[in-house]
């Protein structure tokens, strides 16, 4: 993984391609962002750069949280990521990474980002199951129903589709076309639907599927 | 919504002149057969409008051998070469949906005399214009 944004959903849309028909896109307010730190393979395990994402004032900000960016000598941000790289010297703490440098019109991307939260549903919801006849004497409506098989196992299976809380967890959207890119304004498109409402924060990386493909 | 409004607008033709519902027009379309390309004109009366910004449409209405015929249009579709507006109708409402009962002569529409056409749509390009500096 070597191409990655942050960014705020801020609506869907439709454009035409070139071949005139038309494509749904969602439109992201990408980046930039700033180099905050960098992790080593010989002081973390692992590889990656940490970077930061919407200017903040400082008061908003708890001491830990000031520490990191007073660290760094760079202004103050909200929100801070994470990812893994392959070259750590390619980049520099306090390097501003803005969209036009990682993604350009037709690049394969996935989009990550919290989905809106449903509350505690039911299974008609939550999992599409049918439920019952409404009337004509019928008592199960959109109840669960059938737990399992009895003695054998004598337990619920692992697995088993119940009621519970809905969206609101992070979700992966993944191959994802660019469809748009505007490197002066940050503007990114991709086509199809992002998680969350508008004005969500979503962390956009290159195709885990279309990378694999590529290096195999 | 500033944002996707800066979008819409990199594809936003202003090329074309305003097209109003009761408009009789003309609908030049490009059309790909393989390689070649040609253009095909489409023709008929404007009878419903939809949509805002990028994604407005218009529906023309024709009668083609004793068939009517309607066509839904991206307004700014690239496949649009030209539109061409040759006379502008006397209508009282939004949606001339009554047309498709009608027949022969009774589905005409009274012509609008006295105004211009094909302007290319100065007044709304410039509003735009102003509204994305501002963003």
């Amino acid at each position: 993984m070597s191409k990655f944004m942050l960014g705020r959903k801020a609506g869907m849309t439709q454009i035409f391609d070139e071949a005139g028909k038309v494509i749904p896109v969602t439109v992201i307010a990408c980046g930039p962002v700033t180099v905050i730190s960098k992790k080593t393979m010989e002081k973390d395990g692992y590889q990656a750069i940490q970077v930061a994402y919407e200017e903040v004032k400082e008061n908003k900000l708890n001491k830990p949280q000031k520490g990191q960016f007073e660290k760094a000598q760079t202004a103050t941000f909200r929100n801070l990521a994470e990812f893994r790289v392959d070259d750590l010297d390619q980049y520099e703490i306090g390097q501003e990474i803005n969209l036009a440098d990682m993604f350009q019109v037709g690049d394969a991307v996935d989009v990550r980002g919290k989905s809106k939260g449903k509350g505690f549903q039911g299974n008609v919801k939550r999992h599409g199951q049918k439920g019952g006849l409404e009337a004509h004497g019928s008592k199960y409506h959109r109840r669960v129903g059938s737990m399992g098989s009895s003695a054998t196992p004598s337990r619920v299976r692992k697995g088993k589709k119940m009621p519970g809380q809905m969206g609101n967890k992070m979700i992966s959207v993944l191959n994802l076309d660019v469809a748009f890119v505007d490197g002066e304004r940050n503007i990114l498109a991709v086509k199809g639907a992002i998680p969350g409402s508008n004005g969500n924060l979503v962390t956009i990386t290159d195709s885990v599927k279309v990378n694999k493909v590529a290096k195999a | 919504m500033d944002l996707v409004r800066a979008v819409e607008q990199s594809q936003l033709r202003q090329d074309l002149p305003k097209v109003e519902v009761g408009d009789y027009v003309k609908v030049a379309l490009r059309i790909t057969e393989g390689s070649r390309e040609r253009i095909q004109v489409f023709e008929g009366t404007v009878i419903a409008m939809k949509g805002t910004g990028l994604s407005e449409t218009i529906t023309v209405r024709r009668i083609s051998y004793g068939v009517g015929v309607e066509r839904i249009l991206p307004v700014h579709a690239p496949t649009i070469d030209n539109i061409e507006v040759v006379r502008k109708g006397v209508v009282r409402r939004a949606k001339l949906y009554y047309l498709r009962d009608r027949v022969g002569k009774k589905a005409r529409l009274r012509e609008k005399l006295n105004v211009k056409t094909n302007e290319a749509h100065v007044e709304k390009v410039e509003a735009v214009e102003t509204e994305t500096s501002e963003a």
